[in-house]
């Protein structure tokens, strides 16, 4: 699957050369929503069984299977806790974000 | 073929002979029979269509831009209400250059609540993006959804169909259906420029910053833009194969008329037997019915309107604390070319009172009377 962070940046020096709609504009490369976090989750990974639902499940790509395992992408994550809350072992802690 | 059918089935005809492929609806007075019957025609097999019930025509107007963005043939109808609750899904729809095509009965807004017919409904959604045509006849329904289909796909925008509430959509006239292997020929399947797919991953509709949208907007004004000449084309390649023309404007004794009547919607008809008379009366009158209300047809405007000496618009709408719609619009289209002569507004009709012969006679007297409007509005059958 691609990555979020796979996302060109999108210039465009004339409007003839844009898509007709808005349509990957490479907003999701410099749009670092990571920052909005204020709890962050934190895999167990001796827990987790590999069923990749918080990676289906995160709403923002920011999950990733690496080596088959998930991988947070911090850069992107909103802290939402969906995927903790949709794992089925539990091994997704959501812990407080000290900036 | 010909048949006797309601205005709404006519809208039900040209979704079906545009072979729609999903359609998402939900029921409202006075449009409910639109989808009732393309339901049926789903459920029976005469359209192999998805049919897709929703909670509401924010959900409809989603489940469309849904279905078109993953490179379907979409349909819905609406009304007043109903169209209101859908204005935001509406701007989505244009933004993203989907070429849904929607039926709207023209309903007068609440409150007080009503059902009966006016153009509030529609024209308040004016800026959204969506090309309108008003239609005046059962026939001129189904032909419409059709050309619409075409220019929509064409230009990556969609189009609103409007009917007059009762007025047409529920009154039976004899439509001559076209035949689908004809209509196959002229609207071939549609073929999205892109599409939601797994295959091809992209992010619609993402955040987008000062630096792009300018010209995201710049484009669909050009392409709008664009529209007249696509609908006088493809009105004329209609004709070739069903007879019938579609155009932006409805002239009628336009070329000798002293005074010529801008009207709309089945209004444009009424006024037609208007002029009959009056021109047996000796009054040199025509009417302009404006099929085509966005993009504006400007052109064709200033052609029909150059030779008369005032012009009478007659609004079944209001802006409130301007004036009526079409009246405002045409100012825009002739100032500056020509002479700059006198518009006389007019509003008939709100919220379902019927416009009569007899409408277009005062409003023709009283334009006769009155050198300049001074800007006031002339108020048709209110009891003042």
């Amino acid at each position: 699957m691609p990555k979020k962070r796979d996302a060109a940046k999108v210039t465009f020096t004339s409007a003839t050369e844009m898509p007709t709609m808005p349509m990957s504009l490479g907003s999701m490369l410099w749009n670092k929503t990571g920052t909005w976090r204020n709890i962050r989750p934190e895999i167990k990974l001796e827990d987790c069984i590999q069923c990749g639902i918080c990676w289906k499940f995160c709403p923002d790509m920011s999950i990733e299977i690496e080596d088959e395992w998930p991988v947070v992408d911090y850069d992107f994550c909103k802290g939402c806790g969906i995927c903790a809350e949709e794992c089925p072992t539990k091994c997704i802690a959501m812990v407080e974000e000290r900036r | 073929m010909k048949k006797v059918i309601m205005g709404n089935h006519a809208l039900s005809y040209g979704a079906m002979l545009a072979r729609a492929q999903v359609i998402a609806a939900y029921p409202i007075t006075p449009q409910t029979q639109v989808v009732e019957l393309l339901s049926e025609m789903c459920a029976d097999g005469t359209l192999d269509a998805k049919f897709i019930k929703v909670e509401s025509e924010h959900s409809a107007m989603a489940a469309c831009i849904g279905a078109s963005a993953a490179g379907a043939r979409t349909f819905t109808a609406t009304s007043s209400q109903g169209l209101a609750l859908m204005h935001e899904m509406l701007h989505w729809a244009a933004g993203g250059r989907l070429p849904i095509v929607m039926g709207d009965i023209n309903r007068a807004m609440a409150p007080g609540w009503t059902i009966w017919t006016d153009q509030n409904d529609s024209l308040s959604q004016r800026d959204t993006g969506w090309m309108q045509y008003y239609c005046a006849s059962n026939q001129e329904v189904v032909d419409t959804v059709l050309q619409a289909y075409k220019v929509s796909e064409a230009l990556s925008i969609p189009s609103m169909v409007v009917l007059d509430a009762f007025a047409l959509s529920h009154t039976y006239e004899v439509v001559d259906i076209p035949e689908a292997a004809k209509v196959d020929a002229y609207l071939p399947p549609f073929k999205p420029r892109y599409r939601v797919s797994p295959s091809d991953p992209r992010a619609f509709g993402g955040l987008t910053s000062p630096e792009h949208y300018m010209e995201l907007r710049y484009n669909l004004q050009l392409d709008m833009e664009k529209a007249p000449a696509l609908i006088e084309k493809t009105g004329r390649e209609y004709e070739k194969i069903f007879g019938r023309y579609l155009g932006q404007v409805d002239p009628y004794l336009c070329d000798d008329a002293e005074i010529v009547l801008v009207t709309s919607g089945t209004a444009g008809y009424t006024a037609h037997v208007a002029v009959d008379e009056m021109r047996e009366a000796g009054y040199k009158v025509g009417n302009l019915r404006m099929k085509v209300f966005r993009p504006f047809p400007f052109e064709e405007v200033r052609k029909y309107t150059a030779r008369a000496k005032k012009i009478a618009v007659v609004d079944r709408n209001i802006s409130y604390g301007h004036h009526g719609i079409f009246s405002q619009e045409l100012k825009s289209a002739i100032y500056g070319h020509g002479d700059c002569k006198p518009v006389f507004g007019f509003i008939a009709g709100l919220g379902g009172r019927d416009i009569t012969p007899s409408s277009f006679r005062e409003v023709v007297d009283t334009t006769i009377s009155l050198d300049h409007p001074a800007g006031e509005i002339g108020w048709i059958g209110v009891k003042k």
